[in-house]
């Protein structure tokens, strides 16, 4: 383990707060979203009330139609500075195919190498670039669900509007599961979460 | 901390609160994640207060909304074939509050911002040119339905009854109580049609009989069934679901 105290910040300050922002936007979205999913489910479940935000669909709609905006405009922040700063093509690439089956099985087999903080190993660059990935593809399919007349290439691309309402509920199901995962590394190495609250 | 808040100010603004006792009904239930509160040890003016933050939001949805609309994108048709049988009766109600228009002694109310007041009978307005079409219904809920409408487009007859075309809103007044109402870009699409017949046949009393307004580029509760009365106005005149907390543009 590292011993001395690393002075070099890992996480810039507007990355560390976009994080965060983005943790409530998405608990907000996907909590009001499992609501508006109740009015009339996709699939012979519901999600427990107890557990959605919002009371009644008004007041869902109300708050998933509030944090979308928290959730765009932070997410294109995000975007545009890990562009512009250089970070996204230093920490993300190049991620070889090779390299990330490699680094997958390391980590089944318990021992990749986490040390390094600075630096993302194929596995976790995958995982980030999965979820930037899917968090836009949230973004794109609410926006048919929402202006399916107004967007009618998108519409096309999600397959028309009950199918744009399926590919929105799945991309939350995988977010989730970006979720879980993320967690329960964040907990097996709990220097990250300090990381990712002072950036170093 | 939350409960430490200036008094006054909570003061304030249950006073404010104070002339509208039947205030939307979700205030006490929007903010709460099942039966508990959201934010723990808040009391009812925080919530209230975020609801306000909220319904401010949704105002502002609203005018990006109209700005994201285009007068000329026309939402998708489809065959006969694909029709939704059948399609499913939804209101505020259950099918035996459905409401009984006379058709013979229907008369349709036109008031507001118009040149030509006079009240409209069935058989007037079925002089006007029909048109159909078969487009998707798409509820709030989320799920949506295939029909087919059949009528006058509406702008024809906003043109025809000397209607300010610039004004802001067009509203209308139903015999079930609801009520409703729509921007002007919304109203003048060319999709947007004051309807009298489903599947070729007169409108039945489960889908609005005598009129329905159906537009394709709103949600299902933006389209009045069982028109009584309609205006045209620069005063925002609400709606029956948009009072309790619906967004009020609503369009798709």
């Amino acid at each position: 383990m590292v011993t001395a105290p690393d002075k070099k910040i890992i996480h810039p300050a507007w990355l560390r707060i976009s994080h965060w922002v983005n943790l409530i936007a998405l608990v907000i979205m996907v909590l009001s979203g499992w609501r508006i999913y109740n009015a009339s489910p996709i699939f012979a479940f519901s999600f427990p009330k107890q557990i959605t935000l919002g009371g009644w669909l008004g007041g869902a709609l109300l708050w998933h139609f509030a944090a979308m905006w928290l959730t765009f405009f932070n997410g294109l922040m995000y975007l545009f500075l890990n562009i512009v700063t250089g970070r996204f093509k230093r920490k993300f690439f190049p991620l070889r195919l090779h390299d990330l089956l490699n680094d997958f099985f390391a980590a089944l087999r318990g021992n990749l190498a986490h040390d390094k903080l600075s630096e993302y190993n194929a596995v976790q660059k995958f995982a980030y670039l999965f979820v930037i990935a899917d968090v836009i593809l949230l973004v794109l399919s609410g926006l048919v669900v929402w202006k399916s007349v107004q967007f009618p290439l998108l519409r096309e691309l999600m397959g028309g509007y009950d199918n744009a309402r399926i590919v929105h509920f799945f991309a939350m199901v995988a977010l989730l599961g970006f979720v879980a995962v993320h967690v329960v590394m964040v907990a097996l190495v709990p220097k990250t979460l300090l990381m990712m609250i002072r950036g170093r | 901390m939350k409960n430490n808040l200036d008094k006054s100010i909570i003061i304030q603004e249950a006073l404010k609160e104070l002339p509208s006792p039947a205030r939307r009904l979700f205030l006490k239930r929007t903010l709460t994640l099942g039966g508990l509160s959201l934010l723990t040890g808040c009391t009812v003016s925080d919530e209230e207060s975020a609801e306000r933050m909220l319904m401010k939001i949704s105002r502002f949805n609203d005018d990006v909304q109209a700005w994201l609309f285009d007068p000329n994108k026309l939402a998708p048709t489809y065959p006969e074939s694909m029709i939704t049988k059948p399609f499913p009766f939804n209101a505020y109600y259950e099918r035996d509050k459905i409401p009984q228009v006379n058709g013979d002694e229907y008369l349709l109310e036109v008031s507001g911002l118009v040149a030509d007041k006079h009240s409209w009978s069935l058989g007037e307005l079925y002089q006007l040119p029909q048109t159909s079409q078969v487009t998707r219904h798409i509820c709030v809920e989320g799920w949506s339905a295939i029909g087919k409408w059949g009528g006058v487009t509406f702008s024809t007859f906003l043109k025809r009854i000397g209607a300010d075309l610039s004004a802001k809103y067009v509203g209308f007044k139903c015999a079930d109580d609801y009520y409703v109402s729509i921007d002007m870009p919304t109203a003048l699409h060319a999709q947007t049609l004051l309807t009298f017949t489903y599947d070729g046949k007169t409108l039945p009393p489960e889908y609005g009989f005598p009129m329905k307004l159906r537009m394709p580029t709103k949600l299902g509760y933006k389209n009045p069934k069982h028109i009584v009365a309609m205006f045209v106005t620069n005063t925002y005149p609400g709606g029956y679901w948009e009072d309790k907390g619906y967004n009020w543009f609503g369009g798709s």
